[in-house]
């Protein structure tokens, strides 16, 4: 790793302004940007840890029957405190990584990496979440820009991500073993005024949402329902773990197995 | 350099690091606290898992100075006051957990973990919390045994595989 400063602030304010620094860059919980460090592949003058920043962590239920998850929350917090109140979101919390990485892992992080194969792009997508930042919000369908690109500005930080909670969702994750990150990943959630699929680690474009499947599952929400549907292959991620005809195959199956396991 | 401090083990320490000293570092080189190994250095095979607040971290994958101020656990305190391998220390020699003995350090803190959270896990339960511990002698079987063992339960039932 090249030399670095740390900082730990204790508030949002603070991070903010330090983050102002030239070369300054936020760090989660590390998982990524740690490794990344480490191959030289980032070179920032100064880390502005958020992880001890109080009003950044934590879950709760907002005023619209949102869950509301703190930027620097936990995998390992969502997968537990979540759980009553969207469950598909706090499941896929759950097999993220390993329980180590859930240990330190963070929702505000992943989100703000969107490593095209994480499982929280998804979730976010697919249950068309709001990103609160500093000083704005943003909607999922804006947000996510393509492989490790987003709408955040420079030293802008992800306080809190609110979800509306659907009536039905469910998150089907095709393991790439090595990684532990999503060969293809799936996230459906049936709301009121329509179904959301949001697929992850399939395009090189990063996640986005299947609207054939989504018009198709809110007239019938069934598997079936996607059956007649084709998936191109075209700008699908190629590599030694799974061809792009594979993925675009990948991408209905899961589809399929999360509208069936959806509760 | 930034000054840190924390507990290690129960005993206070402190020392001066680099912004870019990962905590396994401070621990190694600093405290001589070798036994929590480096296997990998890209946080995927867990033989740097220490407990960081009570949670198992990668300790290759966290910087010493976000841990200033924290309750760090590490092998080097796993045994009993009087020198007698813990419960799952024991069980792992019981039950042959180990062959080399290089993964060792990071599947005791995993699976001490684990039995903290779920006193009573099932082998399932077991070989999903032990995803990121990778261990190239065992197979694991032996490994899975040893924790059901430490966490009070028959091995048994599984000993057939």
């Amino acid at each position: 790793m090249y030399a670095f400063e740390i900082e730990r602030p204790s508030t949002i304010a603070d991070a903010v302004n330090a983050l102002k620094g030239e070369d300054a860059q936020a760090l989660g919980g590390g998982q990524t940007l740690i490794p990344t460090l480490k191959q030289r592949l980032a070179m920032p003058s100064k880390l502005v840890s958020l992880t001890d920043i109080g009003e950044m962590k934590g879950v709760c239920l907002g005023d619209g029957g949102e869950v509301c998850i703190g930027g620097a929350t936990t995998h390992a917090t969502v997968s537990k405190e979540a759980a009553a109140h969207y469950p598909a979101l706090a499941d896929l919390a759950s097999h993220i990584g390993d329980p180590a990485v859930r240990n330190r892992g963070t929702i505000g992080g992943s989100l703000a990496n969107n490593d095209p194969s994480a499982c929280y792009p998804a979730a976010a997508l697919g249950s068309g979440a709001r990103i609160i930042t500093n000083s704005r919000e943003i909607a999922a369908d804006d947000y996510f820009e393509g492989m490790f690109t987003t709408a955040l500005d420079e030293g802008e930080v992800i306080t809190e991500v609110r979800f509306p909670v659907p009536e039905k969702a469910n998150y089907q994750k095709f393991l790439q073993p090595a990684s532990r990150f999503a060969l293809v990943g799936v996230f459906v959630a049936k709301y009121a005024d329509g179904v959301r699929v949001a697929v992850t680690g399939a395009s090189e474009e990063g996640v986005f949402r299947w609207t054939e499947a989504e018009e198709a599952l809110s007239g019938n929400f069934d598997g079936g329902a996607v059956d007649g549907l084709s998936v191109s292959a075209d700008g699908m991620i190629s590599d030694l773990h799974g061809t792009s005809d594979y993925r675009a195959h990948l991408v209905k199956v899961m589809t399929k197995r999360a509208v069936a396991a959806s509760s | 350099m930034t000054s840190v401090t924390m507990t290690v083990n129960g005993k206070s320490v402190s020392g001066d690091v680099e912004g870019r000293t990962l905590l396994v570092d401070f621990l190694r080189n600093d405290l001589r606290l070798t036994g929590t190994h480096v296997g990998c250095d890209t946080s995927q095979c867990g033989a740097c898992v220490v407990h960081v607040n009570g949670e198992a971290v990668k300790a290759c994958a966290m910087f010493a100075a976000e841990a200033d101020g924290a309750d760090v656990a590490t092998i080097e305190g796993q045994a009993n006051a009087d020198g007698s391998l813990s419960v799952i220390q024991q069980a792992f020699q019981d039950h042959h957990g180990l062959q080399c003995g290089f993964c060792t350090p990071g599947m005791v803190m995993s699976a001490a973990a684990l039995l903290k959270d779920n006193p009573k896990p099932t082998e399932g339960e077991i070989r999903e919390y032990l995803e990121g511990n990778i261990c190239r002698c065992t197979g694991y079987h032996n490994i899975v045994k040893a924790i059901m063992a430490a966490s009070g339960q028959d091995v048994a039932a599984i000993a057939a595989e």
